[in-house]
């Protein structure tokens, strides 16, 4: 198996950050996109010097969707190949803000879907021309079914699942596989201090099982293991009695 | 459903947190910033926690905010040439050690534990099995960064001449929130130890093993048995170690920097408050004594050697939902034989077992304000929990200070302000470096408000 560049988007994401030295660890090389310059510079030492894998800070903006292109382009140039990509870029946002103030709304919708979508097209025409790589993006077990109390950031999630869906089947015929990754609720900074979750997993765990899931083309991994048992049964209720839930 | 915010952070409520000890618990309320940037103190009172593996209140904070650390746990730098490597201070040693070792270099001093933190280690000034060769912990820091009480942070070194870095090596996380540490760490061949296990049949003996220079290795070490009595109070067995050399090594070995990874099993469950009672220590200790008194010479993995516990993940949930009691003290070569066999002696009577009675010799003192080790012996204990022991550990801090001796932070969750005071006479020094730091009082913990070191 080649063991070539792979760009993570989003990588100062607590699952990314783990999902980067997995894969060093593999013998990657790495390009670390994302926002913010100082904690990408950290993290690509973090990485090199855990894994001995090359590990280089990129800026990134997701928003900035008419840069997308540019900056792929501009990457792969640097790169000289992208074997794959890694999207772990997101945002939980907060529903009750959300419905009463539509910036906050667009804000988790984008970040979620629109800017996912933007990056994974360009993405996805340089890795089908090259025929071969694959794409792993971050979606949620939220996207599984909606709930008052985070269907915009489960609607956008929903959506990307649906966008990966299509996405793996358009490029399977060229040999680049796609994995949709729906991870229960992790232990980050997204989750710090919430009440009451259930099964919250460590990010080091979550990584490990997206890498590994990576190696064996996965469609679709529930991680950790349980959620993929605890949404086919969220699935089945029937939306009558499901509505009626404080879910 | 969002978490109220300090510092533009959110708070997450911790509930009956303790020590690795578990004894005593306090209900806490945290942040742990995700970003470099965002570790800063936050509210009235603040108090950095690393990995929670000090033993009794040190890093408990149930009047103000603990700062979480362990997300800050990045490794910056290394330089090949100066042996230093430079990481976030929520770094573990176990962090450090997966990544050099294969690089041929190890930690220059590390207490029994891998889990805990850089910053933690500098601020407990911890010491090891070679504390008679190379010191504690901040002997081997370059430098170190610490964000002050006003959020300015800085850099501070045993070179620069401040008095900031003596206060902070050992201070307990009151000075500021270590932020950074340079450590310089120490070249190896193997990842395996050449060991040397004497059995000692009486504290003379043990002691003699300790000091004779013709049984000295860089790392050693006397495991007692405390409920010998009699003529064989203070047996034990000898435990000296050296990296071990490529051509001591068997020949399959391919990479000699390199073990077999290895997995910790947790602790499955919280035994019985009564499983563990002198019946069941004495046969452990038996067995112990039989089995590790039989070996003689042998190569252990690096692990093995320092790190027999971790293994076991929690594996403080041995002692029970009431938790345990470590002790450790420290006693000046004067006093330290007569000192010690008092203690072993009330040990014995009293049969207050330990599963870890781990007998020491320390080396010179270092100059960190609050830093436990002295030139003499030291000694460690835990006990599990029980009526009468807090009377029982009173009467061992008597002997102690009538001994001159010490008894050490990062274990303690119990001893009295005084007996604290007559222990580290250079508190005042250290004082008068923390009021011009921190002149508001915004770094305290449990630990400092029962000792009276800071609000």
């Amino acid at each position: 198996m080649t063991r070539g560049p792979v760009l993570i988007l989003g990588a100062t994401s607590g699952i990314a950050r783990w999902v980067a030295v997995a894969l060093g660890q593999r013998g990657h090389s790495l390009w670390l996109a994302g926002r913010d310059r100082e904690e990408l510079e950290r993290l690509a030492q973090d990485v090199s010097l855990r894994t001995g894998a090359v590990a280089t800070a990129v800026p990134f903006d997701a928003m900035d969707m008419d840069g997308h292109e540019a900056f792929f382009a501009d990457l792969v140039s640097r790169a000289g190949i992208v074997e794959g990509v890694v999207l772990a870029f997101g945002y939980l946002g907060e529903q009750e803000r959300g419905e009463r103030d539509w910036r906050e709304a667009r804000a988790i919708l984008d970040q979620n879907f629109t800017a996912a979508a933007s990056v994974l097209l360009v993405a996805a025409r340089y890795l089908e021309e090259r025929g071969q790589g694959w794409v792993c993006a971050l979606s949620s077990v939220a996207g599984d079914r909606g709930r008052m109390s985070n269907y915009l950031y489960g609607s956008a999630k929903a959506g990307l699942s649906t966008f990966l869906q299509g996405l793996r089947s358009r490029l399977q015929k060229s040999g680049v596989h796609v994995l949709t990754v729906k991870p229960g609720p992790v232990d980050t900074g997204m989750t710090f201090g919430l009440p009451k979750l259930p099964l919250l997993a460590p990010p080091e765990r979550v990584a490990d099982d997206i890498v590994r899931a990576i190696d064996r083309r996965k469609d679709v991994l529930y991680t950790p293991r349980p959620w993929a048992l605890i949404m086919a049964v969220f699935r089945a209720v029937p939306e009558r009695i499901f509505k009626k839930t404080r879910l | 459903m969002t978490p109220e915010r300090v510092g533009g952070l959110p708070t997450k409520r911790l509930e009956g947190l303790g020590g690795w000890g578990r004894f005593p618990t306090s209900d806490n309320v945290a942040v742990r910033p995700e970003k470099f940037r965002q570790l800063q103190p936050v509210g009235a009172s603040s108090l950095a926690r690393g990995m929670g593996r000090s033993y009794g209140d040190a890093a408990l904070n149930s009047e103000g905010t603990l700062v979480l650390t362990e997300r800050l746990d990045r490794l910056l730098e290394f330089d090949p040439e100066s042996g230093v490597l430079r990481a976030e201070a929520g770094a573990t040693l176990a962090d450090v050690l997966a990544a050099m070792v294969p690089r041929g270099w190890f930690v220059p001093v590390t207490p029994g534990t891998k889990f805990c933190s850089l910053g933690g280690c500098l601020a407990a000034d911890v010491h090891g099995k070679n504390h008679h060769r190379d010191g504690t912990f901040s002997a081997h820091v370059a430098a170190a960064e610490v964000v002050l009480a006003n959020g300015e942070r800085v850099v501070c070194s045993p070179d620069d001449g401040s008095e900031l870095f003596w206060a902070t090596a050992g201070g307990m996380g009151l000075t500021g929130i270590v932020s950074e540490v340079a450590l310089r760490l120490t070249p190896i061949e193997t990842a395996t130890m050449r060991v040397r296990h004497t059995v000692a049949r009486d504290l003379d003996e043990t002691i003699g093993l300790l000091t004779d220079p013709a049984h000295d290795a860089r790392y050693t070490v006397a495991w007692l048995d405390c409920l010998a009595s009699g003529a064989r109070l203070g047996r034990g067995v000898y435990m000296a170690g050296e990296h071990a050399r490529p051509e001591e090594l068997p020949l399959r070995i391919e990479d000699p920097l390199r073990l077999a990874p290895k997995r910790p099993k947790p602790f499955p469950f919280d035994l019985p408050g009564w499983a563990l009672n002198p019946v069941t220590i004495r046969a452990f200790n038996a067995v112990y004594n039989w089995v590790q008194g039989r070996r003689r010479e042998f190569l252990c993995p690096y692990e093995a050697f320092f790190y027999p516990l971790d293994g076991i993940h929690g594996w403080n949930r041995m002692y029970g939902k009431r938790g345990f009691v470590q002790y450790q003290y420290v006693l000046p070569t004067a006093t330290a034989r007569q000192g010690t066999k008092e203690i072993l002696e009330l040990l014995s009577r009293e049969r207050k077992a330990s599963f870890l009675a781990v007998l020491k010799r320390f080396g010179p003192e270092g100059p960190g304000f609050l830093s436990f080790p002295m030139e003499g012996l030291t000694l460690a204990l835990d006990i599990p929990f029980s009526e009468g022991l807090e009377r029982f550990l009173d009467g061992l801090d008597e002997i102690v200070v009538a001994h001159g001796g010490r008894v050490y932070l990062a274990k303690d969750s119990r001893m009295s302000a005084q007996t604290f005071r007559a222990g580290y006479p250079r508190l005042g020094e250290f004082l008068e470096v923390k009021a011009a730091v921190d002149p508001e009082g915004r770094f305290g913990s449990d630990l400092s408000r029962r000792l009276g070191i800071g609000r």
